[in-house]
């Protein structure tokens, strides 16, 4: 039997087919799920803020940040025997939630997840295959390595899979 | 004092940001039991400090679909407050408002949006009014902005906020009813060196 398994706020896991991987609620921060698509080997992380060198301070979740948390989620991937030069990715998330008028820096946060989390994929030569980010409504992402099928839900919205 | 840290926030800071939530919380209850025109009653609320994995369990799940009014504070402290209500309740409460023109299980038409930004506009200045009050500090809220979307998605925004200088989330939760129960919460999000203005105002000392 096949079991969903579930990340939460600021956290990552990893995911081997046939199982599949999911979290909830996606607003303005990102999901970024990665897959080794030699072996099915697949993983997830739920990433809040861009990047852990801005952040003060000896505590420290590194799953809470897209540089630091990409870099564990890959690092964790190849324990199980996913190979980088195999990897690929899918993103979604980094919404505005609120449509501030302004120049508020809420309004960018969402942004500027997305862009940490391309520059993080990019310096370690995963492709982005597909993303569906930005705009102002919360995402359910479900991830699946096997076919490396990224379902989106949305309120008012039908499913839909990048 | 912009070099204070949330993990210097020790117990006794937390008691008295509490302390302050329970009073803003009464005050929005008042605010809003006027602008029904009928007694709202409210239990004690429950001020707590949960982890950004607990957030969305308590809200009834991560995809709860809910109300969501934002707003920024400005002012001697600066930082952004919000204040959340199931879709069911914010219903009631447009219902109410709106003196049933709302029709129950509709969609949220322009009408009962702006409604119910009105109501989260009403209850979160009486909020900020009594903390203002309370700490001589001016504090001047902006106009908010409402979504209606997943509890979890709504709260991605005040929990990032929280999480540039930490791994928890100080949400309070409000239960009130009049013919019905609503839970309402709020959270406030103060800048880290507003934490400070605000624990010296009221004459606490920091380390």
């Amino acid at each position: 039997m096949s079991e969903i398994i579930k990340v939460g706020m600021a956290d990552l896991k990893t995911c081997v087919s046939p199982n599949g991987i999911t979290t909830l609620g996606l607003g303005s921060c990102v999901g970024i799920a990665i897959r080794d698509p030699a072996n099915k080997i697949g993983g997830l992380a739920h990433v809040m803020l861009p990047d852990s060198k801005s952040i003060k301070g000896s505590q420290m979740n590194i799953a809470k940040f897209a540089d630091t948390g990409i870099a564990e989620l890959v690092k964790q991937m190849e324990k199980l025997g996913a190979q980088r030069s195999r990897m690929v990715a899918k993103i979604a998330g980094g919404a505005n939630m609120f449509n501030f008028h302004g120049t508020s820096s809420f309004g960018q946060v969402g942004d500027r997840n997305v862009e940490a989390t391309k520059l993080k994929l990019n310096q370690l030569k995963i492709p982005i295959l597909a993303e569906d980010t930005g705009k102002n409504f919360g995402r359910t992402v479900i991830f699946y390595p096997e076919t490396g099928d990224y379902i989106i839900r949305a309120v008012g919205k039908p499913e839909y899979k990048i | 004092m912009s070099e204070m840290s949330l993990e210097q926030v020790t117990e006794n800071y937390y008691d008295v940001l509490k302390e302050l939530g329970n009073i803003g919380a009464g005050n929005a209850m008042t605010a809003l039991s006027q602008m029904l025109q009928c007694k709202v009653d409210m239990k004690v609320p429950q001020v707590r400090l949960l982890e950004f994995s607990e957030v969305g369990d308590m809200m009834g799940g991560e995809e709860q679909i809910m109300v969501g009014v934002f707003l920024g504070v400005d002012g001697d402290i600066t930082g952004s407050m919000m204040f959340m209500v199931e879709e069911e309740s914010a219903r009631h409460l447009i219902q109410k408002i709106t003196m049933g023109m709302l029709p129950p299980g509709s969609e949220f038409e322009e009408m009962g949006l702006s409604a119910m930004k009105e109501i989260g506009n009403i209850i979160t200045g009486a909020y900020l009014n009594s903390l203002s009050t309370l700490t001589n500090l001016k504090i001047v809220p902006t106009p908010p902005a409402l979504t209606v979307d997943m509890a979890g998605a709504i709260l991605s925004v005040p929990a990032i906020q929280f999480g540039i200088f930490g791994d928890n989330i100080l949400l309070i939760q409000s239960q009130f009813y009049d013919e019905i129960e609503l839970d309402g919460y709020f959270i406030l999000i103060p800048d880290l060196e507003s934490y400070a203005k605000i624990l010296g105002a009221l004459g606490i000392p920091l380390i």
